[in-house]
């Protein structure tokens, strides 16, 4: 048990090594915070979009959105990243990041808001409508609060499972806290900095679980 | 034009590297299955041992359950392969990948059993137990098989969404499909495994993804 202590959850190692972790921390909690927004909006335009029901749009919303459902998160980011410079595009790490990642989670959420809206009922739509307000209107004020409601349990599950999806941008080396983590335990020869980042990980996103866990529970209750 | 279509469709280079990528095809569908027989199966074990409710046991579970569905998926694949060896413990890649995609499966899949056995109205638990079938039968014959078929659609997308992961295991040197379309895109210049790759995931995940719509019609749920 002594040893199993001393290799990962050494103090000395983690000492030196904690800076290198706070810095992973602040560069994944930035990349959340710039892509779960980025992602949301994405998502709802698309579903507030297809929710307008024009003929020729709604297909091509759908393909939008199942091809990034079907298509692995990590070889969107790759693609981006070393696919793009073929291209002459060349992206850091960081926009590759959020591009590859807020694309992916675009259609996730919008998906889930398109659930969301088919949940409101036809008449709520016509009777905002016949109050005079306009289509762009009747979709922000009356039928998507109403949908987001319905769906809170997906939404918020899909975004810790985007903030958790920022761990893949250790592949692009950008030094988030998992990257750092990697670092850090090469450099010491030590497997600590990786308990050390999954336990911030964990302290960090707990809350989050427990509350999707909760909705999830509430909806199941409710259907 | 011609340029891009060398870059991104040269034949002669997917010719080269055809064989390779379908190697690593194969073993991504190998890992697929593996992560989504370990994970569904425990998952169902775990939930049905939860109904019995034993207050340790349960915990235990639930501590399970939140540790898998918090940890980001590569973290926990980075942790099981460079991690475990200071334990004394070398897996190969791909038990890493299946264990690690497999306990993150197994966390969402007993979570989702778990909803759907809570869902099971008391009333049907009280009718079997009075035709004097025991707690287990009861389980096994009369609840489990309804809970299951709610699960089913709460689980179908969470699935997909995780076995996509095996891209992951790429980062622990398993030698699937995004692996080996890396390693003949760096030792030929050239874009065209990539997109020969992205096209075998689609292959693979976009039949699960039109499933999953297709049992959203048919059960009117929103996953």
């Amino acid at each position: 048990m002594q040893e199993f202590l001393a290799s990962f959850a050494n103090l000395e190692s983690l000492a030196r090594i904690y800076p290198l972790l706070l810095q992973g921390l602040q560069i994944t909690l930035l990349l959340s915070l710039v892509t779960v927004p980025l992602a949301i909006a994405l998502g709802l335009m698309i579903a507030v979009l297809y929710s307008f029901h024009v003929r020729f749009l709604n297909p091509l919303l759908i393909v939008y959105v199942d091809a990034f459902r079907a298509f692995p998160v990590l070889v969107l980011l790759v693609l981006i990243f070393y696919g793009l410079p073929f291209l002459g595009i060349n992206l850091a790490a960081f926009p590759a990041a959020v591009l590859g990642i807020a694309l992916n989670n675009s259609g996730y959420y919008g998906e889930i808001f398109r659930a969301g809206i088919e949940t409101v009922p036809r008449g709520q739509r016509e009777a905002a409508r016949s109050t005079g307000l306009t289509a762009w209107q009747t979709a922000f004020s009356v039928v998507l609060p109403q949908a987001v409601h319905n769906v809170l349990a997906p939404l918020a599950g899909n975004t810790l499972e985007l903030i958790k999806t920022t761990s893949i941008a250790t592949v692009v080396a950008l030094p988030e806290l998992l990257r750092s983590a990697r670092v850090a335990q090469e450099s010491t020869y030590n497997p600590t900095p990786l308990t050390a980042a999954a336990l911030i990980y964990f302290v960090l996103l707990w809350p989050l679980t427990r509350l999707v866990a909760r909705l999830e529970r509430k909806m199941v209750a409710r259907q | 034009m011609r340029g891009l279509g060398d870059t991104f469709f040269n034949l002669q280079v997917i010719e080269k590297y055809l064989p390779a990528l379908l190697s690593g095809f194969r073993v991504t569908l190998a890992l697929a299955g593996a992560v989504v027989t370990l994970g569904i199966l425990l998952g169902l074990t775990l939930a049905m041992v939860r109904a019995f409710r034993f207050r340790v046991v349960n915990w235990l579970i639930v501590a399970f359950v939140d540790l898998f569905r918090t940890l980001p998926q590569l973290v926990v694949l980075v942790f099981a392969y460079f991690g475990l060896p200071y334990a004394g413990i070398t897996i190969s890649g791909f038990t890493a990948a299946t264990l690690g995609l497999g306990l993150v499966l197994a966390a969402f899949a007993e979570e989702a059993f778990w909803a759907a056995i809570t869902a099971i109205p008391r009333g049907q638990w009280e009718a079997a137990r009075s035709t004097g079938l025991s707690f287990a039968q009861a389980l096994g014959s009369v609840v489990m098989p309804q809970a299951v078929r709610i699960a089913i659609p709460l689980l179908t997308n969470r699935t997909i969404a995780i076995t996509k992961g095996t891209a992951l295991a790429s980062v622990i040197a398993v030698p699937e499909i995004l692996d080996k379309a890396q390693s003949a895109m760096s030792l030929s210049s050239n874009a065209s495994p990539l997109i020969i790759g992205a096209g075998l995931y689609l292959a693979i995940f976009a039949p699960f993804v039109l499933f999953s719509r297709w049992l959203e019609r048919r059960f009117g749920w929103i996953i």
